[in-house]
């Protein structure tokens, strides 16, 4: 078990200096980042001024070195735009985005496991053929323009939900929250069932999947004959069985959710760290950009190492393959 | 994307009884049992006849299209944000789907945003069906360490979600054609190259390859000529299922800013355009060409489906 952790730690490891080279030299070496950061109106001097306090007349294996140090010490450059430092404005929207993120996993259990419980238990009738086919749909809609027809539609036209914004806030140990207002409600519901839909989807296929498998099982076929009542079959024989494959693969979309609210919090004006990347994007703000990068991508190093971890607990013939591999 | 296989098909269609007669079987070749058993379900049928309407359209948008949208001198400001079947200032066309902020007309721009978004994602489908499947033939044929190194790639990349990588990649990158499509080509070989390398590991350990290593064939001809085309059902399923999401994920680039450049407007860019309007109720300019990328996904994916059926000898009808 300790020579599987280890090697899953330097694995990790490697993996977070591997995507820094990536990413360092992605954004500062194809670019040129002097030509952003220097005015048109200086003099020559004051360009090679502002080129040396930055670095940049080192070469370039020295400037990592430096980024790495810095970046070790959890300093990872200043905004070049709001002249703070990247990390604090990244930790400032992250709130937001997990926010986000989790209602939109609650929403995508409470949608989706009832109707794929029903479509797996009906499989023939109408209602869950037709919840089947809007599960496809799900998965092959874009999800960007599914987000805009919600703004035509429940914004617009309608004018039932807000479109843009976080609304009102509410602090919860230091940290803003919209989900306990009715107005924060109100601006949550949109984006967070557009970054839910996919995942409903996916709820629905493994739930009816799970559903159907679940139903042909003796111990149903024995509850039943027992006498008992199909609620209870369903909510304590099926439902429990089926929330192993649901909850692992919901743990692991977790991340995706994460990457994927970049779009919904730009379609929304969502202030979360997405928002903050394209923003950072569209004013080639590099600092933002690397910090943005580099902590999404241990974020997600994390979570896949604590996923092998568990699976490694739950499953010992996983860990014994990787020993021997 | 993720799509969970069902482990029931819905449709089983009953053994086939006629196929022993001897009549019968001379006319069967494999590509003639192939299309009778794509065309045997309604669906897939007409998802293949838009499919190929589609590619039609952007192969031929500039003869196809009843204006030129990029044309200066053919698009006029005056005719800006007209609602769909409206004629033009001048009386002489109809914009049946309405024009855009400058003046374009919707549906031309859709056909050659069709054009740039199909190009963008089959080109890099096709790349990284090379690179991809190369990677996973080597990996499979040569076993050990180099096997257990490309797959150990292989896990870390795909642990990571395809739209996260692209957006790493093009943040560095920048705007540009060649940039977005070696932007999905890195997000997709993995894919490939996993699918070819568990194919040809199963398809290793069978006579034919033995047989043609005791006659001493070279380990190219091997992995190209007798280990590849063995390979190739499930790599035709993959591919189709990879394309579709190819061509959602330039969208969702290029509608982030992240893609394509004006000058080369995909659907993507131009559902981005036409968002501003939206509040003003204007829908026509992001809806229609909305609904031609949900038209181009939704056909190659359930194409890529019955394929899968159709293909997949575990399944056998």
């Amino acid at each position: 078990m300790s020579v599987f952790i280890i090697r899953r730690l330097l694995q990790s490891l490697l993996v977070v200096f591997v995507m820094s080279l990536l990413v360092f030299f992605g954004v500062n070496v194809v670019g040129d980042p002097v030509d952003m950061l220097v005015n048109p109106e200086m003099s020559q001097a004051d360009i090679e001024a502002t080129v040396r306090a930055l670095g940049l007349d080192r070469p370039i294996h020295e400037q990592y070195w430096h980024f790495l140090s810095n970046a070790l010490q959890a300093d990872l450059g200043r905004s070049f735009i709001f002249g703070e430092p990247a990390l604090k404005l990244i930790l400032q929207r992250m709130p937001a985005t997990l926010e986000l993120a989790f209602v939109s996993l609650v929403l995508s259990v409470v949608i989706g496991l009832p109707l794929g419980v029903y479509a797996g238990l009906k499989p023939e009738s109408r209602v869950s053929r037709t919840i089947m086919a809007g599960s496809i749909l799900g998965f092959s809609l874009p999800t960007f323009w599914v987000g805009l027809m919600f703004i035509m539609i429940f914004a617009v036209v309608l004018g039932w939900l807000p479109s843009t914004g976080r609304g009102e806030t509410v602090e919860v140990l230091g940290v803003g929250v919209s989900f306990l207002t009715l107005d924060g409600l109100s601006h949550l519901l949109l984006p967070a069932f557009n970054l839910a839909l996919t995942n409903i989807s996916l709820v629905i296929r493994l739930s009816r999947a799970g559903t159907r498998e679940v139903a042909q099982q003796d111990y149903v076929k024995f509850a039943r004959a027992k006498g008992l009542s199909s609620r209870r079959i369903i909510f304590v024989h099926v439902l429990k069985n089926i929330m192993i494959p649901v909850v692992t693969v919901l743990g692991l979309e977790f991340g995706g959710l994460i990457a994927f609210s970049v779009v919904t919090e730009t379609i929304f004006a969502w202030p979360g760290m997405g928002k903050l990347l394209i923003d950072s994007v569209q004013n080639l703000d590099r600092p933002v950009i690397v910090a943005y990068l580099m902590i999404t991508v241990l974020f997600f190093i994390v979570i896949n190492l604590v996923v092998d971890l568990l699976y490694s607990l739950l499953d010992p013939r996983v860990r014994l393959q990787d020993v021997k591999a | 994307m993720t799509t969970v296989t069902d482990p029931t098909p819905a449709e089983t269609l009953p053994a086939d009884l006629d196929a022993g007669t001897e009549e019968q079987a001379a006319r069967q070749t494999p590509f003639r049992r192939f299309c009778r058993d794509f065309f045997a379900s309604p669906v897939a049928t007409v998802a293949f006849v838009v499919l190929c309407l589609v590619l039609f359209i952007a192969l031929f948008a500039p003869w196809v299209s009843p204006t030129d949208p990029y044309d200066l001198a053919v698009v006029d400001v005056m005719d800006n944000r007209l609602p769909p079947g409206s004629t033009s200032f001048d009386g002489s066309i109809t914009y049946w789907l309405g024009t855009d902020g400058a003046g374009r007309d919707v549906l031309s721009a859709i056909f050659y945003g069709l054009r740039t978004s199909l190009f963008v994602g089959v080109a890099s489908g096709l790349i990284a069906l090379l690179i991809g499947s190369s990677i996973g033939l080597a990996s499979a044929y040569y076993g050990g360490r180099v096997d257990s190194f490309i797959m150990r790639v292989v896990d870390i990349q795909l642990s990571f979600p395809a739209i996260l990588v692209a957006l790493i990649l093009l943040a560095a990158l920048g705007q540009g054609v060649e940039k977005i499509i070696l932007a999905l080509v890195v997000v997709q070989w993995a894919y490939y190259a996993r699918t070819v390398r568990g194919t040809a590991l199963v398809e290793r350990g069978k006579e034919y390859v033995e047989a043609a290593a005791c006659l001493a064939l070279p380990p190219r001809r091997i992995l190209f000529r007798h280990l590849l085309p063995n390979c190739l059902p499930p790599l035709i399923v993959v591919g189709t299922v990879q394309t579709a999401s190819a061509i959602a994920l330039e969208a969702t680039l290029s509608f982030l800013g992240l893609g394509l450049p004006i000058t080369e407007p995909s659907l993507g860019l131009l559902i981005a355009n036409g968002f501003q309007y939206m509040m003003s109720l204007q829908y026509w300019i992001s809806v229609f060409p909305g609904v031609a990328l949900l038209i181009t996904i939704v056909s190659i994916n359930l194409v890529g489906d019955q394929l899968r059926d159709v293909l997949n000898p575990r399944l056998e009808r």
